[in-house]
């Protein structure tokens, strides 16, 4: 293949990772800017929602299509639930405090990757993708389902912009962002707001999963990649800040898509790992932040 | 003048596991070994999380410096032990110094994310450079190699006296830092950076000098770990390497002397009798960090403490 369709195909590529990722670290970063909150459960939240999907796919008779809807549905609602119960169980009694919440959700993590690992076992198991289009190019098929991923993320993400701007919910969830004990004074539930958001962010990381499970397999330990690349993400584009997240999804998954077809993906990670942390030591509001974290 | 409880205490602590060499059956002699190399490095963690507030994601990657720079003399350059294990202490602290100089300009979750990144890029670098550290496969040390002296840190025996011996040095240095002025004014800066500058320390020299001796602390234990048990692998680089001293600091009591020592000890057993129930050893050590912040963030001498031993060190 010549250099353009394959730097074509690395970016098609790269789009897809690059959508996975704006919606898991949009999860990240909403729960970051609302609440505050560092959260490493994060990715055993993403490994969840597609090892759920993998056992709706097992018990629901009928076509895949059929079984990988209801795993849509499904998976972030549960994932969801879990996220706020963890929140109102633990979380909340921490008061939120910064460096006891990270200590609390990485125990949160061992605990979600061992009930995965007792249940669902140590193998990598294959989601049936829901259809089986190709899409010829000049140079190379591509699958359809890889486009469908991109479009139903943008869809996805288009939803958590709209409920946050117009919508009461997502006046609510600003308002306790903007000055927690204000909102509070003025009858917001703001133990509920939290609640909602971080099973929100967990449910945003479910349906990243679910998407990208009939592409990449489901394993109790698939979470690693997507919270290290969620983090990058999330300082990259400035903590809290939801369109910056955005920019540097694309921005990360673009780049990681050519650099690992160029070069050695271990090394384009411990690049991409370098950079973050010098971007949070000279430039802790990110790159598009304001205002320091 | 009183008698000096502490030291008292310290030293009977030492006698305690001197007297466990003759009497501890042989799976718990070995066991214990482990446990007071870990411990080492857990003090280390608690230097410069309990004594100085510097909450590290990171340290595995001072862990690893000894460690593998301890084992990759030895493997590839064919150097003894005792260099190795020189040149393991020196790693730890001139990598912590690297990193603390970045790290430290930050505070607080960034300061965590920071160094969670470094030693992720520094776990990563080291399977990358898998033609050398053979990855996660890891290096076996050659019995012949772990020769410290003339002390054979294979025979188990020798690694019991051997590993109490560096142990004794961490506890009783530690003890010595934190009863010292500099040892004073890491407490102050944990309680209160603003003021401690307001007296004319700089928080940044404090700081950074409490992470170089927790990372001396830390590339000791990595190059005895290694020396003694024949094993330098990628896994011990790994973020669950950064998070068990944590564990056992908060179990133990994170701003006690002690506190590791009873935390990695306490841990140890605890995961090791899960083991023998069910497999699932990881539930243990998650809902120790859950259960730990929640009932009892001071952990065991951390509550005894503020329960009435107040010259508990």
């Amino acid at each position: 293949m010549d250099f353009g369709p394959f730097l074509l195909l690395a970016l098609m590529e790269g789009l897809v990772t690059a959508a996975v990722l704006a919606l898991t670290a949009s999860g990240l970063s909403l729960v970051f800017g609302i609440m505050r909150v560092v959260n490493v459960a994060h990715g055993a939240f993403f490994m969840l929602g597609a090892v759920l999907a993998w056992f709706v796919a097992e018990w629901l008779p009928g076509p895949p299509a059929l079984a990988f809807a209801a795993a849509l549905v499904f998976c972030p609602l549960v994932v969801g639930a879990i996220a706020a119960i963890a929140d109102m169980a633990v979380l909340k009694r921490l008061n939120y405090e910064p460096e006891a919440t990270i200590v609390a959700t990485i125990g949160l993590l061992y605990i979600l990757e061992q009930a995965a690992l007792s249940l669902f076992g140590p193998d990598a198991r294959p989601v049936e993708a829901p259809f089986s289009f190709r899409l010829q190019l000049p140079w190379f098929g591509y699958s359809g389902y890889k486009l469908a991923v991109v479009v139903a993320a943008a869809l996805v993400l288009l939803g958590v912009w709209l409920i946050l701007k117009h919508s009461r919910a997502g006046l609510l969830m600003r308002a306790t962002q903007e000055d927690r004990d204000t909102a509070r004074a003025f009858g917001i539930n703001v133990d509920r707001v939290y609640a909602g958001v971080f099973a929100m962010g967990a449910g945003l990381a479910a349906i990243a999963a679910v998407l990208i499970v009939p592409i990449s397999q489901a394993h109790y330990l698939m979470g690693g990649d997507p919270l290290l690349l969620s983090f990058i993400v999330v300082i990259i584009g400035g903590l809290g800040s939801l369109r910056g997240t955005l920019v540097a999804a694309l921005l990360i998954g673009l780049s990681d898509g050519v650099i690992s077809t160029f070069f050695a993906p271990t090394l384009a990670k411990i690049i991409a790992t370098l950079v973050v942390a010098l971007v949070l030591v000279f430039r802790p509001q990110g790159l598009f932040g304001k205002r320091a974290a | 003048m009183r008698a000096d409880r502490g030291l008292f205490l310290h030293l009977g602590v030492l006698a305690a596991l001197l007297a466990l060499h003759v009497l501890a059956p042989p799976y718990h002699h070995t066991n214990l070994a482990r446990i007071m190399v870990l411990a080492v490095y857990a003090m280390g963690y608690n230097i410069a999380f309990g004594y100085t507030g510097l909450l590290s994601l990171g340290h595995a990657l001072f862990f690893a410096a000894g460690l593998y720079a301890a084992g990759l003399l030895v493997y590839h350059a064919g150097a003894g032990a005792p260099v190795a294990m020189i040149a393991g202490v020196l790693a730890g602290g001139a990598v912590a110094v690297a990193v603390g100089l970045l790290a430290l300009r930050t505070a607080g979750v960034a300061f965590m994310i920071v160094t969670l990144m470094f030693a992720q890029a520094g776990y990563l670098t080291i399977l990358y450079f898998g033609a050398w550290t053979r990855g996660d496969e890891g290096i076996v040390i050659p019995r012949a190699a772990r020769m410290l002296g003339g002390l054979d840190l294979s025979d188990d025996n020798t690694r019991y006296l051997v590993a109490l011996g560096l142990f004794a040095l961490a506890l009783l240095g530690n003890l010595a830092l934190v009863r010292s002025p500099f040892g004073r004014v890491m407490v102050a800066m944990r309680e209160n950076e603003e003021r401690s500058r307001m007296l004319g320390y700089n928080p940044f020299t404090v700081k950074l000098g409490a992470l170089a001796i927790s990372g001396l602390y830390a590339g000791l234990s990595g190059a005895a770990y290694g020396l003694m048990f024949g094993y330098v692998g990628a896994s011990l680089a790994s973020v669950q390497y950064s998070i068990l001293p944590l564990l056992y600091v908060l179990l133990g009591g994170a701003g006690t002397v002690l506190g590791p020592l009873l935390g990695a000890l306490v841990m140890f057993y605890l995961i090791d009798y899960a083991s023998s129930l069910t497999d699932a050893h990881q539930f243990v050590t998650g809902a120790a960090l859950v259960a730990l912040v929640l009932f009892a963030p001071r952990g065991i001498l951390g509550t005894l403490r503020a329960r009435g031993l107040r010259w508990l060190p």
